[in-house]
């Protein structure tokens, strides 16, 4: 069992794959802090030791924010954008696309699950 | 993709000579009015109120240190929505802005 910054113990896969399930590393990240901490991207995450995993978790600490951290920041910087009032920050309040998307269709992704529209002959009786 | 740092944050001249005008006189009117919503927001400019145009009339934005960075027009919303016809009021219950 490897534990790496708080919650993270992947194994059997390769280390390079593994560090993936880090919030904040993906295959890019997770192979410069291989090349940084001198262990071959191949070997698996249970034959590593001890000392090999000390060492990728000072290159991790070094590099700056995984995890909780992380996710605080990126939360913050949508806080930011909301408390500011500008564009981004309204759309991010209506949880709709910030970055100029069509809305007329998809952006399900922000929208969420379809709401069932309302039946258009009897709406005006309905109001 | 983002702006070449090489050029330095792009703001209108005159923009650039309003803010400089009040920060030597020291006396502010209540707004500046702008057309300019394309100018960025320097740090200059913090404190101060602008009255960024928004096709139909100037909406006063106070500059916080927060906004630096953006885009005067950013804080000056364009469209309004009023909410689709047959739909209840659910969403304009949020405070709209």
């Amino acid at each position: 069992m490897a534990r790496v910054v708080g919650v993270d113990l992947p194994v059997n896969k390769r280390v390079e794959i593994g560090l993936t399930y880090i919030y904040g590393i993906g295959r890019s990240r997770s192979n410069s802090i291989l090349r940084e901490a001198q262990i071959s991207p191949n070997t698996r995450v249970r034959d590593l030791d001890e000392a090999q995993l000390g060492r990728i978790r000072s290159v991790i600490e070094g590099q700056g924010d995984v995890e909780g951290d992380l996710r605080k920041r990126v939360q913050m910087d949508i806080k930011r954008l909301m408390d500011i009032g500008c564009y981004r920050g309204l759309r991010h309040r209506r949880g709709l696309p910030a970055r100029g998307q069509r809305t007329h269709t998809n952006a399900r992704t922000r929208k969420g699950p379809r709401r069932a529209t309302v039946a258009k002959k009897k709406a005006p009786g309905k109001k | 993709m983002a702006r070449s740092v090489k050029k330095g944050p792009f703001i209108d001249d005159f923009v650039q000579k309003a803010v400089d005008r009040i920060r030597q006189s020291g006396n502010r009117p209540p707004a500046i009015k702008t057309w300019s919503r394309r100018s960025t927001i320097s740090p200059d400019m913090v404190g101060l109120t602008f009255g960024v145009h928004n096709g139909k009339r100037h909406i006063p934005v106070y500059v916080t240190e927060n906004m630096v960075g953006h885009k005067l027009g950013e804080f000056s919303p364009t469209r309004t929505f009023k909410g689709h016809s047959g739909t209840k009021a659910e969403k304009s219950s949020k405070p709209a802005r």
